[in-house]
């Protein structure tokens, strides 16, 4: 089932002096020359045939004094990846040649290089820090960058194992709280920096022709961060020509909650409670995302019950999320609360189940490194069989009878354009979405992983790219999702539920890995270094919200401020997913 | 004053007016009302924001204690329900909100994020706990709390509601209205709580030196 950790591409013939295999132990792919990393890029693109750039990463490599970026290349037809990276030294500033260029959806991903690493990405036109606010002091995911409650490199903490000790760790920091301040800093001097910056990049698509329309003042619109149809706390500036938006950025970071830093002190094992609280509506998808890269790295097999276990609970985790997403749309477009209370009905049913098979209703940290923590009790089996034979196909069919023919429904989302298949790609958008726009890019069908390649199903595609198709894409995968769940509860053996013995340190060896599952809002992705220690050298999510987001500033510019909303619904965007 | 003395006074109302008349204090009769209608901020931060729109659908119906009515301006809220963890670049925006809303105002720190940082507390961007900043009137546990755990918070919170007196609740008190007023703390190299400014500027100079 494993596939390879990169394609056999024959990069070196047509680039002998810029691109070397990496022959690391455990790394895979090509190193490029710093110089010539836009040539190669665009010929990845164009002569490769590999469109999608789904995740650059960076690592900081501090005892060999070099900062590195992965680049994770994918081609919309499917098959395996092709792993590129670029190496420069350590020295301050860091600088590599931005692929903006190339792929438009590198655009956050090197921002948040930018921000967290340091890493100064030239000819990239708008860098600014994208999670951490302009005047922050340091570069976080740097490995020689202590955080004001740092204790120790790595967990378990000596003070806390094996016996249990605890003291406050404000107690430890000279300003008794969360906080550290450069030497001789003075807070009644300190000028704060101002948001000039942002406002001025909203100008960015602006047509710079002279156009003989009356000139009117544009006023600039913040939403957010605290504002109902924003799915959390993003901010978004907009500047307005009356109604039509004429500029418009995502500003994030509202819900940052280090869960890169945090990943890369705790153990493997710790970290699969943290990615419940990515994207808070599917932990299930989430730990299986992190647990198949994991398992790459460790190269073990996955206990067969458990496979069968974890694709019930990845299939109910997306009926739940995207019933949500019908109802937050309705929310959206003004169909107040009704809605949503039919879609709430239907998950709190899910819920019940995630809730017996794991204890928690949301968090649910049910997965471990070769199979899941406990069986599925009988009367769970019965429960979700109930759901998918008799309840869900005729609650879905109800939401479908009630809402699809709707006028307003139809006035407000028929018609206009979200994406179309090029632009989709060229922004690395991944999910739904994606799909939508007419490219059949599942990944449970493109790039298998664990055992979906077992079921009979159809990808759900649709092609004219506008907000209706945006919506019944969602029931097409409800339905096929429910396909699955007949399949997987019939075929669903007896037998052992994990392979591993259960083990609270597990032993990785060292290299990388990038495993990525179809989540409910597109492709997640965790990028892994191990160095053979019980901590992960570097720990990476890349999440579906993030970079789809990037779509949002370009397809936005000229449509009213009123479908903004709606549009970004669509992106069935998380906060928590989104800033991590 | 308990319920069945409330119902016997030692008034002599008229016997054609007894089932006309009732008599209690002015403080049950104003707390009733206020308990009644409890109106939040429709405002969530992370996880904990999605259990608390759990709490308000068919299945748990927040609605029966009065506090189905989400208020999407501070201005007309009562109570900031604190759903998620508090982020350093989030903090002013909440403070800013809490300036805001009118009294009488009431905090509730729902899940471990709130309240304490949570399992987020060690990140370099995280607050530990919204009660360094604003005063907290309920804290739920629970990661997230559930939304049986949540109504439980709200009703702790009617409870205090109930034992407020109008003789000395602060908001009446002459001279003391903006006596819950949080200076805007700002975002520099680290966030700077400009109550702290002396203690900042003291632990800075001697951090290296010491």
């Amino acid at each position: 089932m494993a596939t390879p950790l990169t394609a056999t591409v024959d990069l070196i013939a047509k680039f002998p002096d810029s691109v070397t295999a990496d022959t690391r132990p455990g790394y895979g792919g090509f190193i490029v020359k710093k110089e010539n990393l836009v040539e190669v890029a665009t010929a990845i693109r164009d002569e490769f045939g590999y469109d999608l750039l789904t995740a650059a990463t960076g690592v900081d490599y501090l005892a060999e004094n070099k900062m590195e970026m992965v680049y994770h290349a994918y081609k919309t037809t499917g098959g395996a990846g092709l792993i590129f990276r670029v190496q420069a030294d350590r020295v301050d500033p860091v600088e590599i040649p931005s692929l903006v260029g190339v792929w438009a959806g590198v655009d956050f991903q090197e921002r948040e290089a930018y921000d967290l690493l340091g890493i100064r990405f030239t000819n990239h036109p708008d860098l600014r820090r994208i999670l951490m606010w302009e005047g922050y002091e340091g570069y976080p995911l740097r490995k020689d960058w202590k955080e004001p409650f740092f204790e120790e490199e790595t967990k378990p903490f000596k003070s806390r194992w094996p016996d249990g000790q605890h003291t406050f760790a404000e107690n430890k920091n000279p300003f008794r709280d969360n906080l550290s301040f450069p030497e001789g800093f003075d807070p009644e001097a300190y000028k704060p920096e101002n948001e000039d910056d942002l406002y001025a990049s909203l100008e960015r698509f602006r047509s710079k022709g002279e156009d003989d329309r009356l000139k009117t003042d544009h006023i600039v619109v913040n939403m957010g961060p605290h504002h109902p149809s924003t799915h959390g706390v993003l901010r978004v500036a907009v500047t307005l020509d009356g109604e039509t938006i004429t500029g418009l950025k995502p500003v994030m970071g509202y819900l940052h909650r280090n869960h890169d830093k945090i990943g890369e002190r705790n153990t493997y094992l710790q970290i699969i409670p943290y990615t419940d609280r990515l994207d808070y509506f599917n932990s299930m998808s989430n730990n299986f995302g992190y647990v198949t890269t994991v398992e790459k790295l460790m190269n073990i097999p996955v206990a067969e019950r458990a496979e069968y276990i974890r694709v019930i609970m990845a299939e109910l985790s997306r009926i739940q999320n995207h019933l949500i997403f019908i109802g937050m749309l309705m929310n959206d477009l003004g169909t107040m609360y009704t809605p949503s209370l039919y879609a709430f009905e239907e998950r709190e049913l899910v819920l019940d189940i995630f809730e017996a098979v794991s204890g928690a209703r949301m968090m649910c940290n049910y997965f471990r490194f070769g199979g899941v923590v406990r069986d599925i009790p009988d009367f769970a089996i019965q429960k979700i069989k109930d759901l998918v034979h008799e309840r869900l196909p005729a609650k879905t069919d109800e939401m479908e009878r009630f809402l699809n023919e709707n006028e307003i429904l139809v006035a407000r989302l028929k018609g206009i354009r979200v994406l179309n298949a090029e632009d989709a790609i060229r922004y690395s958008v991944t999910g739904p979405v994606l799909r939508a726009a007419g490219v059949p890019y599942d990944l449970r069908r493109a790039d298998p992983y664990s055992i979906y390649d077992r079921f009979d199903f159809d990808v759900a595609v649709r092609h004219n790219g506008d907000m209706m198709d945006n919506y019944l894409i969602r029931f097409d995968e409800i339905r096929q999702s429910l396909r699955i769940l007949e399949q997987a509860l019939k075929q669903i053996p007896e037998g052992p539920i994990n392979s591993q013995k259960p083990q609270y340190q597990v032993r990785v060896p060292a290299g990388e890995a990038y495993g990525r599952i179809e989540s409910p809002k597109g492709e997640l992705a965790f990028y892994v270094v191990s160095n053979g220690k019980p901590n992960p050298y570097r720990y990476h999510v890349r999440p579906a919200s993030f970079v789809n987001l990037q779509a949002v500033e370009s397809m936005c510019i000229g449509t009213k401020i009123a479908d903004f909303v709606a549009l970004l619904a669509m992106f069935d965007i998380v906060m928590g997913e989104l800033d991590r | 004053m308990e319920n069945e003395k409330l119902s016997l006074p030692n008034y002599n109302i008229p016997e054609d007016l007894e089932n006309v008349v009732a008599i209690t204090t002015i403080d049950r009769l104003y707390n009733w009302g206020r308990r009644s209608s409890v109106w939040p901020l429709m405002f969530g931060l992370a996880c904990c924001a999605i259990e608390m729109i759990a709490a308000q659908t068919a299945r748990y119906d927040m609605a029966r204690f009065g506090m189905e009515v989400m208020r999407p301006t501070p201005r007309q809220a009562d109570m900031m329900l604190v759903s998620g963890t508090v982020t350093k670049k989030m903090l002013p925006s909440i403070i800013r909100l809490y300036n805001q809303m009118p009294e009488p105002k009431y905090v509730v720190a729902m899940g471990a994020c709130a309240s304490s940082g949570g399992p987020f507390k060690e990140g370099y961007n995280v607050v530990a706990g919204i009660d360094k900043f604003l005063p907290v009137d309920v804290y739920i546990p629970g990661c997230p709390p559930t939304p049986q755990a949540l109504i439980a918070g709200m009703i702790k919170l009617q409870e205090k509601i109930d034992k407020q007196s109008i003789k000395k609740v602060r908001w009446y008190e002459k001279g003391k209205v903006d006596s819950n007023y949080v200076p805007m703390p700002i975002l520099g190299p680290d966030l700077i709580d400009v109550r702290r400014n002396a203690d900042i500027k003291q632990a800075a100079a001697i951090k290296e030196g010491a």
